[in-house]
């Protein structure tokens, strides 16, 4: 069986929390025998609490398998790309070093390439992977677009990613919000603690423009309504 | 009793912590399961919904429960991993006896000889000193029909009036606060109403880290437009993203709240018709909060003018809103002033009993709700009545078939129970899933008490750093080993289900206290033979109590997913009896009834309507100083839960966060010349603690924090105060003066303890 193509994965690192639900819960899958596929990273712990949790990406042309020397990253027709094929891979490492989202990791003890495989084993039957079942803030969400568009109206799906001359689409979807420029999240307590404090502003350059753009008015809706499977 | 009968080392290489990982037999595809097991998580007051898988008599794994309505399938990370502790090497199965001759300092013994041992101990104790000399602790993990019986046990079997819990250094303050001022004490709405509210304001509460399904219901309330408002000295990740940011100094939210009441005032950001409708002593606390001027309160707090402002505005001017706190705003030696505080400003808003507006305080123990409604709290009775009132006494005993006279009267708070001990008056403890000597402030004071016992018998299923001390163990149950209800953050009836069974001589607790009951030869009311057969006596002893359960059944709880409390069996106005009253998702609802008000309003006093109280500020007991500068605060960290008993087993929860460190901000960092992950220590007036530095711009400049699930040489509650509420009795947990210097090099214990010890 293959996964229903109208179902998509989400990412909102704006909703994370950093308690690595996610990654505690991948790594109960059983074809990973125990190991979670999941990173967890703060971005600067020392600065933020802001963590973002890092899944493949499912690009529509995968520069692992693109830089693969054995063949042995496979998509499959439903644009789930794989773990290295056990036969093939030579451990080598060339994936590593070529993802240009630092994705997949080489196990030496095994001599394998093992990444996150979206949880195939149960998207495949109907299920939800299981991060994105388990994240308590929903920061890793699974559904269809409808669901996300009403689910969170203050932000959009970005899966088009620049890097350097190369253009990267992916199945994963980045939730970014809608204003292009945000005012920062507070960093430092002392800001918080100053009458005037400075006036951060971050400025988010997107690739390509969001299906439905500003000014989208938030709608009532079911904050947990279930995927239809 | 005296001291603990071996080297503490011996006794952690013997009983633990140990770390349980997962072993190649659970990873392999061919491991099925036998069945599934809808039941809830064994940690926090949320109590997600979770399915277990069983096979062969082991739990193996689990599996979203995506039907039930409070976390839809979600998980933090210990309710993942929570399946790992059930074939724990760690785990009791035997009883045990304190044996010095013995390296590890206990041996097994039967479980039949360890129920007669503690039997004729705690008979010798009260011939000689009388009933009063036994004091019994109890736990807010255990379920509400083990929680009742323990309570009955208390009152009935040894007739002690000396009867507490745990649920005592949890959320006592918000519970009192709540009692004063509504008249019943549960989160007002289910936490769906918080999705569509225009403000949320979250005072004192890691939800991210303590209540992590919650954070949710805020993004998705964010989402839908809602303004978010976090009150904590630290950044937590929920404060990173919020709206408005008030970084409160510990220990002054009470000034906080009173500040922004008076710019309200000032502004007329008030419903004067809910006021002068449904409240009571509006004018007093106008009075009280006159004295609280914008800059004054900006200097108090050390929260910034224009913060302040805008926070006022926002509430005082919202149509719908969501107000709730947890144990940052309630730790406290004046931790009722806080939360009535809140509560003030919810009543002054009249934003309450409404759908989308609500206001809640987080429960932090699995059953702190339903734990603490039905008798194992000094001073209640089952269904929330008084043990001192002589209707309620009345009642009660009539349900227990004895005499009133026979009932004891209100007893003592746990931290004055041990000074009961302290001063002799105590001579034998029992307690049951409580590790005070991790879990109490000032744990020296603790561990000289529990030396000055003559007997003290533990029910636990891991040996805890305070069952180090005891006499006897008893092999009590898991989680998933036993049936009952629960009462979750929400107010929600949840009922656990069985998964296994115990292994080897464990027994349900309920089972032992009936057993000791026997054996102690006052078997009359302790002849239940399941917990159903508890709940139904419950269910008559709360009957027309405020907290009424009279109208829930095991059945109804697992038909509806849970059940909202009260829910009665008979119409509160007519007597007439029902069977199918739904229960109470929201109280305080126009036209509500209760059996307090009987018709005049919808708040649970006589007169029907709400107490506004002066919420008075005070300093903290044991506050910042010249001689100890710095504000030392603690709390939780996400992969471990309480004292750690069970968290700091399981090893990927572990590996998650090894060890407790001390988070400071850099510029106090660079002053005391200390940087990231060099070793420090913090010291205060009780106790001094050496970890490693976690530098930080997360959290004020003037504050340290430090998590409190390590025990021993790693434990914060080497250092807090033992100051407490004079309402709640709650301790100051959450401020205290402090100094910090950069240590000389690793402690001692660096080199022999694991990360988890």
């Amino acid at each position: 069986m293959a996964k229903p193509d109208y179902l998509h994965f989400f990412i909102d690192p704006n909703r994370c929390i950093g308690c690595q639900a996610c990654v505690q819960a991948c790594s109960e899958c059983d074809t990973h025998r125990g190991e979670s596929m999941i990173h967890l990273e703060y971005v600067n712990r020392a600065e933020s609490v802001q963590t973002v949790p890092v899944v493949c990406m499912h690009c529509d042309q995968p520069t692992c398998a693109e830089v693969c020397p054995a063949d042995a990253i496979k998509r499959t027709g439903d644009g789930v790309v794989q773990s290295a094929r056990k036969p093939r891979c030579i451990a080598c490492g060339n994936c590593v070093v070529a993802c240009p989202f630092g994705v997949p990791e080489v196990y030496e003890d095994r001599k394998i390439m093992m990444k996150c495989d979206m949880c195939y084993d149960r998207t495949s039957v109907g299920k939800k992977p299981m991060c994105a079942t388990v994240c308590p803030s929903q920061a890793l969400f699974f559904g269809t677009r409808e669901q996300i568009e009403q689910l969170r109206p203050l932000s959009a799906p970005v899966n088009t990613f620049q890097f350097g001359h190369q253009t990267i689409t992916t199945q994963v979807h980045i939730m970014v919000p809608r204003k292009l420029a945000a005012v920062a999240p507070h960093v430092d307590v002392t800001a918080a603690m100053e009458e005037q404090p400075r006036n951060r502003a971050v400025s988010l350059k997107m690739v390509g423009t969001p299906a439905a753009a500003h000014g989208t008015a938030p709608v009532e809706s079911d904050p947990f309504a279930e995927v239809e499977v | 009793m005296a001291e603990i009968p071996a080297d503490p080392l011996r006794i952690i290489e013997r009983f633990g912590p140990h770390l349980s990982a997962m072993t190649g037999a659970r990873l392999s595809t061919s491991v099925e399961p036998d069945r599934l097991v809808k039941t809830h998580c064994c940690f926090c007051g949320q109590q997600c919904g979770i399915q277990l898988k069983v096979r062969d008599n082991e739990v193996i794994g689990f599996e979203p429960w995506e039907e039930f309505p409070f976390n839809r399938g979600m998980l933090c990370p210990k309710g993942v991993k929570r399946y790992l502790q059930g074939s724990h090497p760690d785990r009791l199965t035997t009883a045990l006896r304190r044996d010095p001759s013995s390296a590890s300092g206990f041996s097994s013994l039967p479980y039949g000889e360890a129920i007669i041992r503690v039997a004729n101990e705690i008979a010798r104790i009260q011939q000689t000193h009388g009933p009063g000399a036994i004091g019994v602790l109890g736990g807010a993990s255990l379920t509400t029909e083990k929680t009742y019986l323990l309570g009955k046990f208390a009152r009935v079997c040894l007739k002690t009036p000396f009867i507490d819990y745990n649920g005592r250094l949890c959320m006592v303050s918000a519970g009192a606060a709540n009692k004063k001022a509504f008249g019943i004490d549960r989160t007002t709405n289910p936490w769906s109403d918080m999705v569509g509210t225009d403000v949320i304001w979250v005072a004192g509460s890691n939800v991210a880290e303590c209540s992590p399904i919650t954070t949710n219901y805020i993004w998705q309330a964010r989402e839908q437009g809602a303004k978010i408002i976090v009150q904590d000295p630290r950044i937590t990740p929920a404060a990173r993203t919020c709206d408005l940011y008030l970084p409160v100094k510990p220990g002054r939210d009470a000034a906080l709240f009173a500040g922004v009441l008076q710019i309200m005032i000032e502004r007329d950001w008030l419903d004067h018709a809910f006021i002068d409708a449904h409240t009571v002593g509006f004018d007093q606390v106008a009075a009280y909060c006159s004295e609280w001027t914008l800059p004054r309160t900006a200097e108090v707090t050390g929260v910034p003018q224009r913060a302040l402002m805008l926070a006022a505005e926002w509430w005082g001017t919202a149509k719908t809103s969501f107000l709730f706190h947890a144990r940052g705003i309630e730790h406290h030696s004046n931790g009722v002033q806080n939360s009535l505080g809140t509560i003030n400003l919810v009543l002054a808003s009249g934003r309450i009993g409404k759908p989308k507006s609500g206001y809640g305080t987080i429960v932090g123990q699995a059953n702190g709700q339903g734990g603490r409604e039905h008798g194992q709290k000094c001073d209640q009775l089952p269904g929330w009545r008084d043990i001192s009132n002589p209707e309620h006494r009345q009642y009660i005993a009539g349900v227990w078939g004895i005499d009133e006279q026979e009932l004891p009267g209100p007893g003592v708070d746990a931290y004055e129970l041990f000074r009961k001990i302290d001063r002799g008056e105590i001579k034998g403890l029992l307690s049951i899933c409580f590790n005070p000597k991790v879990s109490l402030p000032d744990n020296a004071f603790v561990t000289r008490c529990l030396e000055k016992l003559e007997f003290y018998a533990a029910i636990d299923f891991f040996l805890n750093d305070t069952a180090w001390h005891a006499d006897v163990v008893l092999p009590g149950s898991l989680h998933e080993e036993d049936e009952g209800t629960v009462t979750q953050v929400e107010g929600r009836i949840i009922k656990v289900n069985k998964a296994v069974d115990c292994p080897g001589d464990a027994r349900e607790d309920w089972r032992i206290i009936q057993d000791i009951a026997h054996a102690i030869g006052r078997p009359h009311g302790f002849t239940f033979t399941e917990p159903r057969e508890i709940f139904e006596e419950l269910r008559v002893a709360s009957k027309g109590g405020v907290a009424d359960y009279s109208g829930v059944t095991y059945e109804k709880i697992t038909q509806q997913l849970g059940v909202f409390w009260p829910c009665y069996s008979e119409d509160p106005r007519t007597g007439v009896a029902i069977a199918d009253h739904p229960g109470t998702p929201r109280l305080f609802e126009a036209g509500s009834y209760n059996p307090v008000a009987r018709g005049s309003g919808p708040f649970y006093f006589p007169d029907g309507r709400a107490r506004f109280n002066v919420a008075d500020y005070r300093p903290p007991v044991d506050d910042a100083s010249d001689e100890y500068p710095i504000y030392l605060t603690t709390g939780r960290v996400v992969s471990q839960f309480l004292s750690g008993t069970q968290t700091r087993r399981i090893g990927p929860l572990v590996k998650q966060y090894p060890e407790p460190r001390i988070e400071m901000h850099p510029r106090l960092a660079a002053k005391l010349g200390i940087t990231d992950g060099e070793w420090a220590t913090a010291e205060t007036r009780r106790g001094t603690i050496t970890l490693k530095a976690q530098v930080v711009t997360t959290i004020r400049p003037d504050t340290i924090f430090i998590p409190y699930h390590w025990a021993g040489r790693k434990s914060a509650n080497q250092l807090t105060v033992a100051a407490q509420d004079p309402i709640s009795k709650i301790p100051q947990y959450k401020v205290c003066g402090c100094r910090v210097r950069k240590a000389d090099g690793p402690p001692d214990y660096d080199a022999v303890l694991e990360p988890q010890q």
